[in-house]
């Protein structure tokens, strides 16, 4: 057997700020912030330190006091079912930040679903809004997450594709619709896209269809 | 009516705990064990050295689970494509490449994938199920040429360090002497380099280990490969450092060649640089076209040359045989895309 000679990544013991359940089987946790980090960096969490990490990535701004983490709840999952459970005060274990699905320059389109909307709001939280148009997709309007937030930070460019439900502020229908047909997709321009791998991967061949060079398309995955 | 759990994919530890829920003496594990793995039983009733009494007592809990494939395509190389049912009623190809000295036999880790890789068709279909070590193995048993095997190459569709539990389960069961008793030096596991369960994979396994490079620059692996986003190539060869492979487990790194991108003398210089002093072989793999996409293969004599330019740089390179291709079985051509029943209401 081949002998490890370090350690898997090391965490820090932080203290649980708060735990909100934003939609059902969603949540936003925020802990003590032990570290600086660039906005679109994510972190490795445990809630014992001999359990296997997870990556999440961080959701608040590189100046709130806090490090927030959105996540779902997977049924049967190691370590989402417990994360839930934590209250105030209780200690989740987080590694430093790292990762480099950052520096989106500021004509960039920023595309996700899901949770995948962390790393967008972490950049916006942080002061990036003035240039970027943000694309979200969700099945249901309470999947908006943090949808106020966006709206007053990017208005116009802040686009929402509900395939469920309708809402006067919300275009009914897909993104990747809106992808195959908008004229303003063009191809000089850098899209950034975080979500599940599905969404990943049809939005990118939606962009190539589209005559978007791939180096210009960024993808984080969710794993 | 509930479904029964299944036999096959579950370790000697495991059957240990059903023996003794069910109240069977504990040696009938190994027992169950033998049947499942040394001498391919089809059904629990073949188990004839358990009683009666207790035969009756697993089927009424237990299914074999063994799923015989449900279709099979033949290359005119002589490859072959299987196409395996897994739960959920999803699908996974296995591909089973004969050579003069060795039939190798390329299994799936999941359905789907959620790596994205840009090359990939396996990344096309997107992520919908991780498969049960039981159904990993299954490729393995349930194949006509099984008991021909000499090696089995965790390569097919997902990555497997992805499913770290049940592939590390499968390889126990593949190489324990209770189990298929398969010299881990007949296995070869690769990954795109998701660290922390490759670590994982290292310690406690013996398997050898493949790595999907595919280019050593930075920028232009996360444009093909976004795992680099969170864990890169100089990440994944620091890990590697880390550990004494002795002199029988092997390393080795996979290079798909896409023309104009990364077959420059440029990169025999990133790779060399990289690997500097590392004990491992590279792999070229020729580019298999996919659907859409914007990346060409290499032409084979500029193949040789990055070969032979790697090789002079002391690292062992070879390329890779394509086999396959007219059945999409070929490297990174497996998928059961067409298989998977869209969701209408996905979210985007």
């Amino acid at each position: 057997m081949s002998q490890p000679v370090r350690r898997k990544k090391e965490v820090f013991p932080t203290k649980v700020l708060s735990n909100t359940e934003i939609t059902p089987g969603v949540f936003s946790i925020e802990v003590e912030r032990l570290h600086d980090f660039i906005p679109g960096q994510v972190v490795a969490a445990a809630i014992n330190t001999s359990d296997p990490l997870r990556l999440y990535s961080i959701a608040s701004g590189k100046e709130q006091p806090f490090l927030r983490l959105l996540y779902d709840v997977k049924p049967g999952g190691l370590l989402t079912p417990q994360m839930a459970r934590l209250q105030k005060g209780d200690t989740l274990y987080v590694s430093a930040p790292f990762g480099r699905f950052t520096k989106a320059p500021d004509d960039a389109w920023w595309i996700a679903t899901g949770t995948g909307i962390a790393p967008f709001l972490s950049m916006a939280e942080s002061g990036q809004t003035q240039g970027p148009t943000l694309l979200q997709g969700a099945r249901y309007l309470t999947q908006f997450y943090y949808a106020d937030f966006f709206k007053t930070a990017f208005g116009e460019r802040y686009l929402r594709f509900c395939t469920a439900e309708e809402h006067p502020e919300v275009i009914h229908g897909r993104l990747t619709n809106y992808l195959k047909e908008s004229d303003a997709v063009q191809a000089g321009r850098k899209y950034y896209l975080c979500g599940n791998a599905n969404m990943v991967v049809d939005v990118r061949d939606l962009l190539l269809e589209r005559g978007v060079p791939f180096e210009n398309i960024v993808a984080e995955i969710y794993f | 009516m509930e479904q029964k759990e299944v036999l096959f994919g579950k370790t000697l530890d495991e059957l240990k705990v059903v023996v003794k829920e069910m109240g069977l003496p504990g040696f009938s594990a190994g027992q169950i064990a033998d049947w499942l793995y040394k001498k391919k039983a089809g059904s629990i009733e073949e188990m004839s050295n358990l009683s009666k009494k207790a035969r009756a007592q697993l089927s009424e809990r237990f299914d074999m689970g063994l799923t015989p494939s449900s279709k099979v395509q033949t290359s005119a190389d002589g490859t072959k494509k299987y196409l395996f049912p897994a739960h959920k009623n999803l699908f996974v190809e296995a591909a089973y490449i004969p050579e003069e000295d060795r039939k190798t036999l390329c299994v799936s880790s999941q359905v789907g994938c959620k790596m994205g890789c840009l090359f990939c068709m396996t990344g096309k279909q997107g992520f919908q199920s991780q498969l049960t070590a039981g159904e990993i193995i299954n490729q393995v048993r349930s194949i006509d040429e099984s008991d021909l095997l000499t090696n089995v190459v965790y390569m097919g569709m997902g990555e497997p360090m992805d499913n770290i539990e049940e592939v590390l389960k499968s390889l126990q069961i593949l190489t324990s002497d209770w189990g298929f008793a398969w010299s881990p030096r007949r296995i070869n596991v690769s990954t795109i380099g998701v660290v922390p369960a490759m670590r994982r994979f290292i310690e406690e396994s013996e398997a050898h280990l493949a790595i999907s490079m595919h280019s050593p620059f930075d920028e232009e692996r996360k444009k093909l490969m976004p795992i680099q986003q969170v864990y890169t190539i100089e990440q994944v060869i620091e890990t590697l450092r880390d550990y004494d492979f002795g002199r029988q487990r092997r390393i080795s790194f996979e290079y798909i060649m896409f023309d104009g991108i990364n077959d420059t003398a440029a990169h025999v210089k990133g790779i060399s640089k990289l690997l500097n002093g590392l004990r491992c072989r590279i792999n070229l793999i020729k580019f298999h076209p996919i659907p859409d996409s914007p990346l060409r293969g290499t032409p084979h004599e500029r193949m040789v040359w990055f070969s032979e330019q790697l090789n002079k740089k002391g690292l062992v390179t070879t390329i890779r045989r394509s086999r396959g291709e007219d059945i999409y079985a070929a490297c990174g051509l497996l998928s059961t895309k067409t298989l998977v029943k869209k969701d209408e209401q996905q979210d985007y």
